[in-house]
């Protein structure tokens, strides 16, 4: 996406933001609250209009498309605050994340491949969703995005709220999703861990892009290291 | 004792009707917050669209055999169709550019789709009540002293029918889910691929169908309707709404039947058809007091 402007209201949200996300990559997007990460992923999947600037997905713009093209198109998106559907079953949930697809045998595959990622949600299959814990919503969220068999997944803190040990499994189940060929865009708080798993990194700062490098650059740099990491590392 | 059995079985069918009626309330507010008060006045027009067709079929008179299923059939499927098209295009017109606008906003706008609607029907067909043929023949059974007219059992079967029906779809089929999850949180509905915009234009088709579908069965009950019918039966329905907790499917049912049941008993009083109406909200009025969010509303509701 490139030069990409965003309103709430008469407040601008992103200004001129432009970031690249090639495939395969794990990209990072972080920054303070407020900052625009959200905003920015909402922006692509077509629930926010940006006011100006372009997007581009496999060669083609989807700025003008409405969410659920964008599902359609390629694009999952588990968003910030989870969102799933609390009076639904976990299973339902799951089908829900299914439904731009028609193949049966495809997406019985893919429920036991989210089963066996998360093994948690399989003693929960039948579970309301809104009774789950936290960390299980995420887990749930994430594998309702992973549903949809998405080229690009795009991740709104992931690890928001979640004890140390389920932050490392997140983590590792992200590195693991996108080993098996799917591009990953977090958007995370936790900087230190999105930077390490991250091929490169942006840092956003009241909607404007400060910072673009590596991962690994990034956890070098003095400036990310004093704003994001908590002083040095 | 047997006066009161007697009533049983009239409020039975009465709320059938208003069943009916509630869970087009229901759905549309379960899914868009919107108290659709022109509702009531496309379940008067399933009246009249009924008796055009039966017109067109020209059905005046008691029906037997085949001719009645088809008949029937054809009337009560294209009373639902055209009834199911009116919602639908009163949400594209009239709701859906309203659709992030201040709640009052559409809600007077409903109000004034409801005046529409009126005077649509009354330039049509008068403002006198018009007669509805008597279709179906209605033997009655006497059990126990308990008078029970075919057409009411025709009405209280008809009502579970198509609310079993209306079940299957919402909780069995993909379009269902997708219309609970746009009801639950209609952005997480869209990240889903579900096109919010269609799905709740099939709410309101099917809401409407459902009214239409009422309004027939009201034609086939009463022998006769006007143009005004809705905005006493619409009231009444959309009481039911509330009192089995809006937005719930089940809560429409119920609170249909009780309203049904409700007005019926108040019939056993002297003067009681007169106070039907204080009786009726006066005990929505009671369940509000002590279930703010109706009979099966809870915290969470399956809303549609």
């Amino acid at each position: 996406m490139h030069g990409l402007d965003a309103h709430y209201g008469r407040i601008q949200a992103l200004s001129g933001i432009s970031i690249r996300v090639e495939e395969s990559e794990i990209v990072t997007l972080i920054g303070a609250n407020g900052a625009g990460k959200t905003t920015t992923l909402r922006a692509i999947s077509g629930l926010v209009r940006p006011s100006r600037g372009e997007i581009t997905f496999g060669g083609r713009s989807i700025l003008r498309n409405s969410p659920d093209h964008t599902v359609r198109a390629g694009i999952g998106h588990s968003p910030e605050g989870r969102r799933v559907f609390a009076r639904m079953s976990v299973r339902e949930n799951l089908e829900l994340g299914a439904f731009t697809r028609d193949a049966k045998g495809e997406i019985a595959g893919d429920l036991a491949y989210v089963l066996k990622t998360f093994p948690r949600l399989q003693e929960r299959l039948e579970q309301k969703a809104g009774t789950l814990s936290g960390g299980e919503q995420q887990m749930l969220a994430m594998g309702r995005a992973l549903m949809s068999r998405p080229k690009l997944l795009m991740l709104d803190e992931p690890s928001l709220g979640l004890s140390p040990l389920l932050v490392a499994t997140i983590f590792a189940v992200i590195k693991e999703i996108n080993a098996r060929g799917t591009t990953i865009l977090l958007v995370e708080q936790n900087a230190r861990q999105a930077l390490q798993i991250a091929v490169r990194g942006y840092v956003l700062e009241v909607g404007k892009i400060t910072h673009e490098d590596s991962g690994a650059n990034l956890m070098a740099s003095p400036a990310v290291q004093a704003a994001y990491l908590g002083g040095a590392a | 004792m047997h006066n009161v059995l007697q009533q049983l079985v009239n409020g039975l069918s009465l709320g059938g009707i208003y069943a009916l009626i509630a869970l087009g309330y229901t759905m549309v507010y379960g899914i868009i917050e919107l108290i659709n008060f022109a509702h009531g006045d496309v379940y008067t027009l399933g009246t009249f669209f009924s008796l055009a067709i039966l017109g067109l079929l020209g059905v005046s008179n008691q029906l037997h055999g085949t001719p009645l299923v088809i008949d029937v059939a054809i009337t009560v499927i294209g009373a639902m169709i055209l009834c199911g098209l009116v919602g639908v295009v009163i949400e594209r017109f009239a709701y859906r550019p309203l659709r992030n606008a201040p709640r009052l906003a559409p809600l007077i706008t409903a109000i004034g789709v409801s005046f529409i609607l009126e005077n649509v029907m009354q330039l049509w067909r008068g403002p006198s009540p018009v007669p509805f043929p008597q279709v179906f023949p209605n033997p009655a059974w006497v059990v126990g002293g308990i008078e029970i007219q075919a057409k009411q059992m025709m009405v209280i079967l008809f009502a579970i029918v198509m609310m079993v029906a209306l079940q299957l779809f919402i909780y069995n089929t993909k379009l269902g889910k997708a219309m609970r999850a746009t009801a639950q949180d209609r952005d997480a509905a869209q990240l889903m691929g579900i096109n919010v915009n269609a799905t709740i234009a099939l709410t309101f088709l099917i809401g409407s169908a459902l009214a239409g579908a009422a309004g027939f069965v009201s034609g086939v009950y009463y022998q006769s309707t006007w143009f005004f019918n809705g905005f006493n039966a619409g009231l009444k329905a959309f009481t039911a709404a509330v009192l089995g907790g809006i937005g719930n499917l089940a809560g429409a049912m119920l609170g249909g039947f009780l309203i049904g049941l409700i007005e019926a008993l108040a019939n056993l009083f002297p003067n009681g058809n007169q106070w039907s109406n204080v009786v009726v909200f006066s005990v929505l009025v009671l369940v509000l007091i002590f279930r703010p969010s109706g009979l099966l509303g809870e915290s969470l509701p399956e809303k549609v």
